[in-house]
């Protein structure tokens, strides 16, 4: 059977019910948290209909600069620590025979699936004085006594590397497990070794899926939420929880409607950009 | 070099199950402290589970959120993907990308925009509200596994059908869906997983009303630990390896996972 253009209205019936959905369900919610960010708060319940741009004007402040400075800051370094990691494991992992892979794709989805809270509240036992790993070190005769390594800014990026890490290794996958083995080949007959095949050949032929991938991880570690609160102390708060506190604790939905607005503007303008580096890559 | 590569495949591994280990150990205490390596051995937390009203209740609200949620998500992707599949329509893409933003975006933008438009119609609170929630946020999951399933379909065995004299339905029926049914299931089995794991939409639909079992873990890690978070943590763990495991088993999982997309058809 052919594809073909939809000519009657029998045709466009499947659409009707998911194009629905998206639309009732997705489109006006996030209108009208657009609305919202524009709206007064109103102390005695949720909000009042207004055109202000009081709530936008707030980001002029120099703490939510900070913060907001803190969250670009900690999402890129995650982002470049998981690269790091990542792709040279990518890389050997796709190099391994079918079983070995399936084995640590089942693994890693199992990791990546993991709530946000069971992370925290796994991170924060490892990291405790009572049940960490200091008491380890303490066993094998390397520290006198088990401290508490949280709350700190190490166990917060410990922890959303972690998160991070799975997603990582699942975005490089595809491209690297596609990626012609005959150009390692070519380089190992012409005598490189493993080592400098895989930094003079690999890496450069895989320049922009590293840049896209780096993006991508970006923007799911801005997305991070729990772990910060959970692993790390209130200076270590990212956009995300100051949203859920603004928008929860502080009652204050227009302010929280405005930074959500603003995330979306940057991860999509960082989405944006992947798809751009992806089309580059495509036509070359 | 095959030294070197086994130590570090061994190192990721670890820093991958070191957090998973010390949770399973917590979760044998005896007695109810949250102690590495474990004081004596008890499998009375996992029994709590079930026993005890409040964590049997938030199980029950996950499981039934999960289920539900994850079954409304493939009957929103189904008939997209299969449209986008058997039509040429360019401008029907704006239903995939709508289908796929929620997951990229930060989840918190997509939960405070449900937040503000439960409480808009006034039925904030109500359980139906976050099935239909986590149906839209994840969604992307059976979209993009249909979407690879129609398009690992061999055009010419549905040609064959129809020059047969097979109408579109009787295609649909016998052809289509026993082919594209694996990837259905992979669709629905990440969608009840991720769902079954969600803190933060579920929290700002229904949190202030019914507890699921992220939301009870983390009320429990502010008002006090006990073995009983760990059990859950492991109960969690073991049901995303479980049903990974099982798509790997009776699937492709590489496949899904774009190993071959490209050179199958």
């Amino acid at each position: 059977m052919r594809r073909e253009p939809p000519k009657t209205a029998a045709d466009y019936a499947p659409l009707a019910f998911p194009a629905l959905m998206l639309i009732v369900f997705f489109v006006v919610p996030f209108s009208i948290m657009i609305a919202v960010s524009f709206f007064k708060r109103d102390p005695a319940g949720f909000y009042k209909p207004a055109f202000v741009f009081d709530n936008y004007a707030r980001f002029l402040s120099a703490f939510f600069g900070e913060v907001l400075g803190f969250s670009l800051m900690l999402a890129v370094t995650v982002a470049a620590c998981c690269i790091v990691i990542a792709f040279p494991f990518t890389y050997l992992l796709t190099r391994r025979p079918r079983r070995v892979q399936t084995l640590w794709l089942v693994g890693l989805l199992s990791v990546l699936s993991l709530s946000e809270v069971i992370i925290g509240f796994a991170w924060s036992t490892l990291l405790s004085r009572t049940a960490g790993i200091t008491n380890l070190l303490v066993a094998i005769g390397l520290m006198d006594q088990p401290v508490a390594l949280l709350p700190t800014f190490g166990a917060v990026l410990t922890g959303m590397v972690y998160q991070a890490l799975p997603y990582t290794i699942l975005v490089l996958y595809p491209a690297l497990v596609r990626l012609d083995p005959t150009l390692t080949e070519a380089a190992r007959t012409l005598g490189a070794s493993p080592v400098r095949a895989f930094f003079n050949v690999t890496v450069p032929a895989l320049r922009n899926t590293i840049v896209a991938t780096l993006i991508m991880v970006f923007v799911f570690a801005l997305g991070s939420y729990l772990l910060p609160q959970i692993l790390g102390r209130p200076r270590h708060w990212t956009l995300s929880v100051l949203i859920t506190d603004q928008a929860i604790y502080q009652s204050n939905m227009p302010f929280a409607a405005a930074m959500a607005v603003f995330l979306v503007l940057i991860s999509l303008s960082l989405v944006g950009l992947t798809l751009l580096v992806g089309r580059r890559e495509n036509a070359a | 070099m095959n030294m070197l590569r086994r130590l570090y495949f061994i190192a990721v591994a670890l820093f991958l199950a070191a957090p998973l280990i010390v949770v399973a150990g917590v979760s044998v205490n005896e007695k109810q402290d949250l102690t590495f390596p474990p004081r004596g051995f008890s499998l009375a937390w996992y029994a709590q589970i079930f026993t005890d009203p409040e964590w049997r209740a938030a199980l029950f609200h996950s499981l039934i959120l999960a289920v539900c949620s994850a079954a409304l998500a493939v009957l929103i992707a189904l008939p997209l993907a299969w449209f986008l599949w058997r039509r040429i329509a360019p401008w029907a893409n704006i239903f995939q990308v709508l289908g796929l933003a929620p997951f990229i975006l930060p989840p918190v933008i997509t939960a405070l925009g449900f937040l503000s438009f439960w409480a808009t119609l006034g039925v904030f609170g109500q359980f139906f509200t976050a099935i239909v929630s986590h149906a839209i946020f994840f969604v992307t999951l059976p979209l993009v596994t249909l979407s690879l399933g129609f398009a690992s379909i061999d055009r010419s065995l549905v040609e064959a059908a129809a020059t047969m004299g097979a109408d579109d339905r009787t295609v649909a029926r016998t052809v289509v869906l026993p082919l594209i049914l694996p990837y259905l299931i992979s669709g629905y089995a990440f969608a009840f997983v991720l769902s079954l794991n969600e803190y933060i939409i579920a929290y700002m639909t229904i949190g202030f009303t019914t507890e699921t079992l992220p939301i009870k873990i983390f009320n429990a890690l502010r008002y006090g630990y006990t073995p009983t978070m760990a059990s859950v943590s492991v109960f969690f763990v073991a049901v995303a390896a479980l049903v990974f495991g099982s798509i790997a088993r009776f699937g492709d999982i590489r496949r899904l996972l774009g190993a071959m997309a490209s050179e199958d058809n």
